[in-house]
């Protein structure tokens, strides 16, 4: 019997060996562990937290924007869509590739979602779909808890029940650009997926008040993005309702009206400035911006020869023709330098210089005085007029009804039209004002640049006697001038002569608007007709006597119609103006529809008490010769 | 010697003697930390028995069972039928590569009726074994010889190949280290580890190409956790931010917001200290530790205890295996080392694991209540 004691001394070294490095190792464990529970702790506490309370942004409703006798124009429905988180989900790629089976992913859809998952941090939820139907909707909802980072959601789209006709007054909402994130960046709810906001409009003007304020709620998640359950919830303030003063009846009417012309077109309160239309046509499907064009609409949009981008009663800047000759008829009166007995003969020119400046009508006026000057709307007779004044007297005038400047509307992209000076001219061009130009600014043409809302104001500022009067789109905000109305200036003699011209145009045989006047005595219209050049005449064309006819010219070549008026005219209330983009003669294409307007503005709108939506039935929409 | 001649119990023990024997102390101490495992299993339940539990609480008793039969077995059972167990566990896992159900990807279990038997568990103790009985009839002087080794070597590499196809990285890792360990208490040079290891050092490169994808992935992840933070990444981040928040006295019983709350993965099985280091803290970490330490400490002065070259092998290298088993759970779950899936010795959710462990214990228990019985190296031989 032996032992091997080489064996046990072996053994008993290299166990102790193993248990020294044992006891190393636990070391190291415990280390490990002090390590990360004390001294690291504090920041996986942090990240614990992070890990376990979500805080998610509730997005309150959009307001509702409404026209004056509370129809809607504006509002909110609700939009089934699905996002994706793509921190939960294991590969983006894959979610998608199960996600196509139940709901279409069309591959440009594929490549934006892709592409904003590498932009955004991995918690921020992407949009992958929206607008799904119902049957959709409930599918993914069944189906999502197999789908992680697939969150279904019913979420807000903005709807325009009236749709066009609003276009660009209401305005659009658009998702979130980068620019805008830049711009109000304080606001965490730009940060939510498919939040939108006003792109333009009133939807623009008053995005902080549609918009409300965002509701928080924090929410304890497990690791798949489920809730477990709510800790906090802060209701947001939904968005405020807008009330506008616009009559969406009257608008649509107008809209439906102007049928295929293009041009812009405004009615207003004479007293408290109140909009009761603002139509540029033709308009857009505002709803197509939000849901998002597609390259070729917006191609088609932009490259449309009416422009229908653009906003045309306040951006479309267009020679008022001879609707200016109200202003310059003024300035002659309160200049002192033409008496109201001023008479001129017309032979149908008037030379200047080596230039010969034509009257509208070929055979001239004979002698006419100053009201029929107006009524008639004798060219010659304002050349006479603007030699006398020149173009500073008529550009103070001008200034003071409402030209050469932004009236402030609550509106974005409005334009400040053009009233020219010597000063002006100068600057601009180098070159001193010439006698010529004084005699074409005073038939509204030349330099003289202005937009259909400012003839609005102008034909306003007239009826209401010469009082300051500014046009608003939302009836909560103050009168532009304050309380009390407050006066241009500009005597009452002179207002009176002009309102009764105005008169005239509409309501005597010889006056220019005759054939569009309205008949019922108690809502009368006074105007003024305008037609204004867009290519001049050259003396070439004149002197062989090949004046084309100008509804023989191409559309963009054609004059445009212009008609100013208010009414009633006894006591007046609203006041109208139009610009029918290459639409003719003013007296044919514009005075017959502010005719039709204005006459159902005051039906639908009776003087005293609250306009109500009873009023007598709408004239047919039709077209007139 | 003669002293130890002197206290050398009888050839044959009696029940009692062995009853008495047997080292109480380890086993109070092997039920409290299967009792941890309970109540962090009550945890994720969210308080209910009603599966994890009571499962678990089944397979320990079964366990329990398994580790008295064995405790109270002569030690000379096992020597005799070493190599026979070895054949059956090295069959069972050609089974299990033939017929073993698909299960998580692997094929590990074999279905023996209603239970799934793991036959790579079973390997872990039939290798010491068959190791310790081979070593235990060699000489100093033949385990000096390489010659003498080539065997041994045999011995480890086929279940080794077998556990490698399955595909368990794990285990075999765990064969390998559990046959390092008894090769080194068995006196091979220390030289000839470290030719070993430099040639597995040389040979890793090659062996790269053979892992699986998920296997490579955890090993890049565990240089760089934050390199796929949702993916291969995402359960050690959460393993760590779980024990870190837990503090020095961790977020209370039941409390643990990272486990419960699903941001921590296989919670039950591999990751079950972490539900444990955020509930009770780093004292309860430390305490669970202690716990290990006194269950390897007791292992190895009673496998020091032990005369025989046979009990002691199997002693100290079921006294290692386990060590190792929860150095490398632990020390993955808080980031020390990549994610490798072996679960928490006694505490984690599983059964076979369970049963294997206490089954080596009983092992470990019966060899030292008979360190004084004789084993002849060989059949007729005067050595032992």
């Amino acid at each position: 019997m032996a032992r091997d004691g080489g064996r046990d001394k072996t053994f008993t070294r290299r166990a102790l060996f193993l248990a020294g490095g044992q006891v190393a190792l636990f070391g190291a464990l415990a280390a490990r562990l002090y390590y990360l529970q004390v001294l690291e702790s504090d920041q996986y506490v942090i990240l614990a937290d992070d890990n376990r309370i979500s805080l998610r942004l509730l997005a309150p409703p959009r307001g509702r924007i409404v026209d004056r006798f509370g129809v809607d124009l504006a509002n909110s429905q609700q939009n089934y869509r699905v996002v994706l988180i793509p921190e939960q989900t294991r590969s983006v790629e894959t979610t998608l590739a199960r996600l196509a089976e139940m709901i279409d992913i069309p591959e440009h859809d594929r490549r934006r979602i892709l592409r904003e998952v590498r932009r955004m941090r991995g918690y921020a939820p992407v949009t992958i779909s929206e607008n799904l139907s119902w049957e959709q909707f409930a599918r993914i909802n069944i189906q999502s808890l197999d789908l992680p980072g697939i969150q279904p959601d019913v979420g807000e789209t903005r709807a325009y029940p009236k749709a066009s006709a609003f276009a660009h007054v209401i305005g659009y909402v658009a998702p979130v650009a980068e620019e805008d994130k830049s711009l109000n960046n304080d606001d965490a709810l730009l940060q939510l997926p498919g939040f939108r906001i006003g792109k333009s409009g009133v939807e623009k003007v008053y995005d902080q008040k549609l918009r409300g304020k965002a509701g928080s709620s924090r929410v304890e998640v497990n690791a798949y993005g489920r809730v477990i359950r709510e800790l906090t919830r802060r209701d947001g303030q939904p968005g405020e309702m807008v009330q506008l003063t616009l009559d969406a009846g009257l608008q649509e009417y107008a809209v439906e009206r102007m049928g295929e012309e293009s041009g812009g077109l405004a009615v207003m309160d004479i007293h408290d400035g109140d909009l009761l239309a603002l139509v540029s046509n033709p308009g857009f499907d505002p709803t197509a911006f939000n849901v998002g064009l597609t390259r070729a609409e917006w191609t088609a949009l932009v490259q449309h020869p009416r422009n229908p981008l653009v906003n045309k009663a306040i951006a479309g800047q267009y020679p008022p023709g001879s609707t200016f000759k109200l202003v310059v008829a003024l300035a002659a009166l309160e200049s002192g330098l033409v008496a109201p007995e001023h008479r001129v003969f017309c032979p149908g020119f008037m030379d200047l210089g080596d230039h010969r400046f034509h009257c509208w009508k070929k055979e001239g006026h004979g002698h006419i005085e100053f009201t029929r000057g107006i009524e008639q709307s004798c060219d010659v007779f304002f050349y006479d007029l603007g030699r006398k004044l020149g173009p500073d007297r008529i550009a103070a005038m001008a200034r003071k009804f409402g030209f050469g400047g932004k009236l402030q509307v609550d509106q974005t992209g409005e334009k400040d039209g053009l009233i020219p000076t010597r000063d002006w001219k100068l600057a601009v061009t180098g070159v001193p004002w010439q006698h010529g130009e004084s005699l074409n600014t005073a038939i509204g043409q030349g330099y003289v640049l202005t937009t259909p809302l400012q003839l609005c104001v102008m034909a306003a500022r007239i009826a209401n006697g010469g009082q300051f009067v500014a046009p608003r789109l939302f009836r909560d905000r103050a009168p532009v001038s304050g309380s009390a109305p407050e006066s241009l200036g500009v005597s009452a003699a002179a207002i009176k002569f002009v309102q009764n011209a105005m008169f005239g145009v509409c309501n005597r045989p010889h006056g220019t608007g005759f054939k569009a006047r309205i008949k019922e005595p108690a809502l009368l219209m006074a105007g003024k007709t305008g037609t204004s050049q867009v290519r001049r005449i050259t003396k070439a064309e004149r002197l062989a006597g090949k004046k084309i006819k100008d509804e023989n010219k191409p559309w963009h070549e054609r004059d445009h119609a212009v008609f100013v008026g208010y009414a009633p005219v006894n006591a007046p209330r609203f006041a109208a103006a139009t610009v029918i983009e290459h639409g003719g003669a003013g007296s044919q294409a514009a005075a017959p529809l502010i005719r039709d307007v204005l006459r159902l503005a005051q039906l639908r709108n009776p003087p005293g008490g609250m306009p109500g939506e009873s009023f007598a039935s709408l004239p047919a929409a039709k077209r007139e010769g | 010697m003669s002293t130890r001649d002197g206290l050398r119990r009888p050839i044959a023990l009696s029940f009692r003697q062995r009853l008495v024997a047997v080292n109480w102390g380890l086993v109070v101490v092997l039920f409290a930390t299967v009792g941890i495992g309970f109540a962090m299993l009550y945890s994720i339940s969210r308080g209910s028995t009603d599966t994890l539990v009571m499962k678990q609480m089944v397979r320990f008793a079964i366990g329990v069972g398994v580790l008295f039969a064995i405790a109270l077995t002569d030690i000379r059972f096992f020597y005799r039928y070493a190599y026979s167990m070895y054949a059956l566990a090295l069959a069972l896992l050609v089974v299990v590569e033939v017929a073993g159900r698909v299960g998580m990807g692997a094929q590990r279990w074999i279905t023996v009726g209603t239970l799934n038997l793991q036959p790579s568990e079973l390997m872990k103790i039939a290798l010491l074994l068959a190791l310790a009985k081979y070593f235990h009839g060699r000489s100093m002087e033949e385990v000096g010889q390489l010659r003498w080794l080539l065997t041994p070597l045999l011995l480890i590499a086929a279940p080794v190949a077998l556990v490698l196809r399955q595909p368990d990285l794990g285990t075999a890792t765990l064969l390998v280290m559990g046959g390092a360990v008894i090769f080194f208490m068995a006196g091979v040079r220390v030289w000839k580890f470290l030719i070993a290891g430099g040639a597995i050092l040389v040979a890793l490169p090659f062996a790269w190409q053979f892992l699986h994808d998920y296997q490579k992935n955890r090993i890049y992840t565990f240089f760089d956790p934050e390199r796929d933070p949702l993916g291969a990444g995402y359960h050690i981040i959460q393993s760590k931010i779980a024990l870190g928040s837990g503090g020095m006295f961790g977020k209370g019983f039941m409390q643990g917001t990272q486990s419960h709350l699903n941001f921590l993965p296989e919670k039950q099985t591999d990751f079950i200290f972490t539900v444990y280091a955020e509930e009770f803290g780093l004292i309860g970490g430390l305490f669970l530790l202690f716990l290990y330490f006194v269950i390897v400490g007791n292992g190895t002065v009673m496998a020091l205890r032990i005369n025989a070259q046979f009990g002691r092998l199997v002693a100290i290298g079921v006294t290692a295996t386990f060590f190792i088993y929860l150095f490398i759970n632990t020390a993955m779950v808080m980031g020390l080392i990549p994610i490798v899936g072996v679960p928490l010795p006694l505490v984690s959710y599983g059964g076979t694991a369970m049963v294997s462990i206490l089954a080596g214990f009983g092992i470990l228990i019966s060899a030292h209540t008979h360190r004084d019985v004789r084993i002849p190296r060989r059949p007729d031989s005067p050595d032992f």
